[in-house]
């Protein structure tokens, strides 16, 4: 039985804010399934009383003086921007 | 012998003696490029008017005496997931086909206050993703040691072009083995330093907790000069860490008498071809020989460190690559017409690929249903495999084994499968995890190509790392022979 299904590979594609044709959508179940069947493999393992790494540095809150500092311009801000209007990016309609 | 054969410090002492000017070894670096970069393929983005009058102010400041930088006057080429203020940073991807940054990352800064020169920009895969440098936007880089071979991935360009005395040395990203295995492809010496030594801030990240940057370069003294100037606290990367910077230079003695080896088993097993096993049994011996000693070892955990970076990487690329999204930056498709749509329809036609391969699978690992059963496991087993290294580092000083399983691979000949591409990191992936630094320094060849020796240490000990890999070096000519291009 496959794991993972071309619906939800779908649904994920939606998530991750991806367009997939249907033929992408097939060959991407195909190899996502058979890259998730590999990564089961960590199932072998008992872990139940073993903490998570996030981190492999112990590292606590990184905290700075609340002091002002500089940013950058709007003129720098915008200047990779692929449409802008009077200083803020453009983007088409959010509603219709 | 071509200036740029030159070690940094033979190279300083000319310009002290005005045998040589920067202009000089800038011009040199140029026409090198021109010559043999229609080949390699390494750059994908020249800065040869700035440099040579970068050249022309230094050597002005040679003339009149002024203080000098630690690399003064080196040349030197960056990957392109870098950030360069004003010189276009793409991350080898069409989304970011004509990014140009308004900053610079800080390693660039500190090499810029080093005196360094930057050459250009290095092709990749793209956004780091990748074993063989074929999945650039761009164009694949060749292998200078056969052009019909990869370079490795995916800083494969970084470790090309020092190979191919493009430039004197380069930076590269390592994620899961991205600068060791390229620089044991390309027979140079590679450094991926502990996480958290050498400032993220600038690099445009694929996995946080795993990417690194590093120095590649054709000696380990050059290596250990490179990561001088970059190492140390950054307090505009959170995850820096707050060391010492010792003196990486003074490690370099030739002395490894009593020095303890460990040699995992699992890196000699299966599927480590019978060539690469050779050549790491003769440098155990060669070390052997210089006093220090060596038993097998074991990491019991290592055959789970594939499929536990597969997921934590992806999952942490999924996070990271969303900010994509034809906004403020990078490529917005034409074909959109709605906010969402142009999302989508943005990245689909911007990324490659493998990058998209890795989100979906990022995406799907950490949605709901999916989060403890893929990524918190893979988080726990990470633990384990720490924990693995930490054990043995008790006893041992360095862990030694080949940097890869084979030599370099011939182009296209694992495009069609992943998963087999995947198992090429196997050897270097389980460093990253466990957040430990490695270098891979040349061992011999394997039918003409290159294998690399690769030397494991406790955290923030690059000091031993340089120790052992200089004395090899020292006691070895691995390192002289050059690719005929």
């Amino acid at each position: 039985m496959s794991r993972i299904s071309k619906d939800q590979v779908k649904h994920v594609a939606h998530l991750a804010r991806l367009a997939v044709t249907d033929e992408e959508a097939e060959l991407l179940t195909e190899q996502l399934d058979k890259i998730i069947g590999f990564a089961e493999e960590l199932n072998e393992l008992d872990t139940d009383n073993v903490e998570p790494t996030t981190h492999v540095l112990e590292l606590k809150n990184i905290l700075r003086e609340d002091e002002v500092r500089n940013s950058v311009s709007v003129d720098e801000a915008m200047k990779n921007a692929p449409a802008q209007k009077d200083g803020q990016f453009k983007v088409p309609n959010i509603l219709e | 012998m071509s200036i740029l054969d030159k070690k940094i410090s033979e190279l300083h002492q000319l310009l002290h003696t005005k045998e040589l000017s920067v202009t000089d070894i800038v011009d040199a670096t140029f026409d090198r490029i021109h010559q043999v970069d229609d080949k390699v393929r390494a750059f994908l983005t020249l800065n040869e008017e700035y440099s040579r009058i970068k050249a022309k102010q230094l050597d002005e400041k040679l003339v009149s005496g002024a203080d000098r930088g630690l690399l003064f006057g080196m040349p030197i080429g960056i990957k392109d997931n870098i950030v360069t203020k004003g010189i276009r940073t793409t991350c080898a991807s069409r989304i970011l086909e004509s990014f140009e940054p308004i900053y610079d990352a800080t390693v660039v800064e500190r090499l810029t206050n080093a005196d360094t020169i930057t050459i250009g920009k290095l092709n990749m895969d793209e956004f780091a993703m990748g074993s063989s440098n074929e999945n650039s936007g761009f164009h694949p880089t060749h292998n200078p040691w056969d052009l019909s071979c990869v370079p490795g991935g995916s800083s494969g360009a970084s470790a090309a072009a020092v190979s191919a005395g493009e430039v004197l040395f380069s930076l590269g990203s390592d994620t899961g083995g991205s600068i060791r295995q390229p620089a044991a492809f390309c027979g140079v010496v590679g450094l991926k330093p502990t996480y958290g030594l050498v400032s993220r801030y600038g690099l445009v990240a694929f996995a946080s907790s795993l990417d690194q940057i590093g120095p590649i370069t054709t000696s380990v003294e050059d290596n250990a000069y490179l990561l001088q100037a970059i190492a140390g606290n950054d307090p505009m990367d959170s995850t820096s860490a707050k060391v010492d910077i010792p003196d990486y230079l003074a490690s370099l003695t030739g002395e490894v008498k009593g020095l303890k080896i460990g040699v995992p088993k699992e890196y000699l097993g299966e599927g480590v071809q019978p060539d690469v096993k050779e050549r790491v049994m003769e440098a155990l011996k060669v070390l052997e020989g210089l006093g220090a000693t060596w038993e097998e070892v074991s990491l019991p955990h290592s055959r789970y460190a594939l499929a536990t970076y597969y997921l934590l990487s992806s999952s942490e690329a999924s996070a990271n690559l969303s900010r994509f999204d034809g906004v403020r930056y990078g490529l917005r498709s034409d074909n959109s017409h709605n906010l969402i749509d142009m999302y989508k329809q943005s990245r689909s036609e911007g990324f490659g690929e493998e990058v998209k391969r890795r989100i979906m699978l990022g995406t799907f690992a950490l949605s709901s249903g999916y989060y403890d059963a893929y990524y918190k496991k893979a988080q726990k087993v990470r633990t384990l495999i720490k924990e693995d290294f930490t054990k043995i580092f008790e006893k041992y000083d360095v862990i030694i084994g080949p940097t890869t399983p084979s030599a370099s691979f011939k182009c296209g000949a694992m495009t069609k499968d992943p998963l087999t591409m995947y198992m090429n990191d196997i050897l270097t992936i389980p460093v990253n995890l466990a957040g430990v630094p490695a270098i891979s320094v040349p061992c011999g060849f394997s039918e003409g190509l290159p294998i690399g020796l690769q030397i494991i240490g406790k955290h923030f000990d690059e000091s031993t790392i340089y120790k052992v890999a200089h004395a090899f070096e020292q006691a070895t000519e691995h390192h002289k022979a050059k690719p005929k291009l």
